[in-house]
């Protein structure tokens, strides 16, 4: 099964394209998998948690396939193709109808990047086996309003928040203000906006090591950016930037929480 | 000097592209930071505000790259039908297949004429084949006669963005640039702008009035008029096109357009994407020569200086469709706070990091193409919808697979094994625990992170125990 979902549809996408999707939606409970990521898998198993707790409240059950591992965009963005990781993402999850990941740049890699890993491996039935399966992977804001068809989750965080968009979230796939649409609408919380929200903070991955210098400037001025806003918590929709961004706040004693949107999401009043 | 001229800086104080090393010591010069983020914000305002008013802006981009993708796929053919075109309209068509070929052609062409001294329009073609310094080498000065250039040139610099090359200089420096180095420079000079550009004015005109010669590359080469463009924004460009006897113009073979009214797209889409402004100020045309009006003899060197291997790189030609208008420059969070120099080339920011290696062979420049943080803003302004964050990753893979970095490929094919089946990957999970002990100091090269940052505390468990022990 298909999911005729226009991907890159703004937010006023066709009514015939909305009807199409629930009416596919709901005739087959669709199987959905999550692929955590290996980054939430290995250190930041909250993330992970929280996106399963949200979508099982918006009652569509996950299915974890525990063979799942790494999309290989860590390995590609520092040069080195693993067609291997392309085949095992694309074996484990192709039997699905959708899936969700907690991470918009591992989303991006599955999607943009995957076939380019398959073609320069000369393996022309693996790319075209990678478009189908990157066309019914979803980074979570994109599945909660174009498959769930929901921008209110029912969520309740009463902190004051500011939202980082994370660069391969907006520009690599487009997610535009789904997420931030998704804060909007939760209960108790405080939104602030971050001054040069859009500007990366400059993790890109192996660049932090390789070029630290410039990765540090970078990570300056955008923890800048967040201590002036005052917000008690950072929230974005990828665990690798928030690590980062993370890591510069904790060292130098910020006091500032960085949290995935999964978990303010998933978060209600009687507890998460 | 290489083959390829200077696209890539390998003389003395310069220590060619390597990046990292550039960019510390650039990031540590607040004074630059601060003039590059003023000069590339000022533009990148400007621009943003142009294309919010332009409704069709998308549709343009879509056809600045289907018009130059087109030029790449049959470049063959534009080009024999660019030079039968400026034949037929008087002009001398030459072809350079490196950077020592086009400078031994232009220097040819002016000793010929038996003169000793070129002005020049800013361009860069005959920036990236170093004729300036070829020139000088044969005995003939060439003046730069863009002020900016003429800066550069004066301090024996070097440029530092592709449409504001001087843009890393405040105007005290330009001051003393001026007093020391321009001999009919005006005693007492202040910083007053007006009074800058007063001074390089009279300079420029006396040299316009006097030389016979000049050199220009262009923006543009129609194929079907054999014509070209050069749009600039001083006016000096229009005096070099149109005072003296000969006119040579150096042009990449990647700047055809099919036909005149591609120019419709094109002079839309630059001078919003370079300068912030709807239309340049100087569009200057010419096609062959025209009598007794402007240069009687018109030369046209056309420059390929590594394009066609560029154009063999599946992913990477699209970088062939760049018309330099530097809008990647002046949105890129690394080029703002290194500056240009740090690239080590002709061409800086985004484009640079890409064009170099494409044009010179990514064994010349295997740094360059890790000087991203693949943000993507580049490719987002880009006018003619260069994927530059693509390109960026497949030039790491080819420098990769270039030259064994021994511990970096061990690291990453170690990984690589530990992700390639459940159990190994089970395994590799324990080890997170480890990261504890390092969490504010690790050895190298993670010290290069924990410099500045802490790492993560290491979970209770990892996700996929959870799910095991809660979901499953």
């Amino acid at each position: 099964m298909h999911l005729a979902v226009a991907r890159d549809a703004p937010p006023g996408r066709k009514d015939a394209d909305l009807v199409q999707t629930r009416r596919v939606y709901d005739a087959a409970r669709m199987r959905v998998a999550l692929f955590s990521t290996c980054l939430v898998d290995a250190l930041f198993p909250d993330a992970g948690k929280a996106t399963v707790a949200l979508l099982e409240r918006l009652g569509q059950p996950l299915e974890f396939p525990l063979e799942q591992t790494c999309c290989g965009q860590m390995h590609a963005n520092s040069g080195y193709f693993e067609p291997n990781l392309v085949r095992r993402y694309v074996d484990v999850f192709e039997p699905y109808d959708a899936i969700v990941v907690p991470s918009g740049s591992c989303a991006g890699a599955i999607r943009h990047q995957h076939q380019m890993i398959a073609r320069a491996a000369h393996d022309e039935e693996l790319a075209t086996r990678a478009e189908a399966v990157g066309n019914k992977t979803y980074e979570l804001s994109e599945f909660l309003i174009d498959v769930l068809h929901t921008d209110d989750v029912g969520a309740y965080f009463p902190h004051r928040v500011t939202y980082h968009p994370t660069c391969h979230s907006i520009r690599m796939l487009g997610v535009g203000d789904r997420p931030l649409r998704l804060l909007n609408n939760v209960r108790g919380i405080e939104l602030v906006t971050l001054p040069n929200h859009d500007e990366c903070c400059g993790f890109g991955g192996t660049f932090s090591i390789k070029n630290p210098d410039v990765s540090a400037a970078m990570l300056a001025d955008k923890m800048e950016a967040v201590i002036e806003t005052g917000a008690e918590v950072l929230c974005a929709g990828d665990r690798s930037c928030l690590m980062h961004i993370g890591g510069g706040l904790e060292r130098i004693r910020a006091g500032v929480k960085t949290l995935h949107l999964a978990e303010i999401l998933a978060s209600t009043d009687t507890g998460t | 000097m290489t083959t390829t001229g200077e696209l890539i800086w390998n003389d003395e104080g310069w220590p060619g592209p390597d990046f990292a090393h550039n960019a510390k010591r650039a990031v540590g010069n607040s004074q630059l930071r601060r003039n590059v983020r003023k000069a590339t914000t000022t533009i990148r305002e400007r621009r943003a505000g142009l294309v919010a008013e332009t409704p069709d802006w998308q549709e343009l981009r879509h056809a600045g790259a289907a018009i130059k993708d087109d030029v790449l796929h049959h470049l063959d053919r534009y080009l024999e039908q660019f030079e039968h075109a400026a034949t037929a309209k008087g002009a001398h068509v030459h072809w350079a297949r490196n950077a020592q070929e086009a400078t031994q052609t232009v220097t040819n062409i002016v000793k010929a004429t038996g003169h000793h001294e070129v002005i020049k329009v800013k361009s860069m073609a005959t920036q990236e084949i170093g004729l300036v310094k070829a020139l000088e080498t044969q005995g003939i000065t060439a003046h730069e006669t863009d002020l900016a250039e003429m800066i550069i040139q004066l301090s024996h610099d070097r440029p530092s963005h592709i449409v504001v090359p001087a843009l890393h200089r405040n105007r005290a420096e330009i001051r003393r640039i001026f007093s020391d180095h321009m001999p009919d420079a005006p005693k007492h000079l202040t910083d007053d702008p007006h009074e800058l550009a007063e001074a390089a004015r009279r300079h420029l005109r006396r040299l316009f009035l006097k030389t016979k010669v000049a050199v220009s590359g262009a923006n543009f080469a129609i194929a079907e008029t054999g014509g070209l463009l050069v749009a600039e924004s001083e006016g000096n460009g229009r005096m070099c096109l149109t005072l003296p006897e000969t006119l040579i113009s150096v042009v990449g073979i990647e700047k055809l357009i099919p036909t005149f009214r591609d120019l419709e797209v094109f002079l839309q889409l630059l001078p919003r994407s370079s300068t912030g402004e709807r239309m340049n100020p100087y569009n200057s045309i010419w096609t062959g020569v025209t009598e007794n009006d402007g240069p009687q003899e018109i030369h046209i060197v056309l420059l390929d200086n590594g394009r066609t291997n560029a154009l063999k790189d599946q992913i990477g030609r699209q970088a062939l469709r760049c018309i330099r208008c530097a809008a990647c420059l002046n949105v890129c969070p690394v080029y703002e706070r290194t500056g240009g120099h740090a690239y080590g080339g002709t061409y800086p920011g985004p484009i640079g990091a890409i064009l170099t290696p494409l044009l010179a062979g990514v064994d010349k420049a295997p740094e360059l193409p890790f000087a991203s943080s693949l943000c993507g803003a580049c490719y987002e302004v880009c006018p003619v919808e260069i994927d530059i964050p693509t390109v960026l990753v497949k030039l790491r893979h080819d420098a990769v697979k270039a030259k064994p970095h021994r511990t970096q490929d061990a690291t990453f094919a170690a990984a690589a094994q530990a992700m390639s089946g459940r159990r190994r990957w089970t395994a590799a999970l324990k080890l997170a625990p480890l990261l504890r002990a390092v969490k504010h100091g690790a050895p190298p090269p993670l010290s290069r992170w924990t410099r500045t940052r802490d790492l993560p505390d290491p979970p209770h468990q990892p996700f996929r125990d959870w799910w095991t022990q809660n979901k499953k």
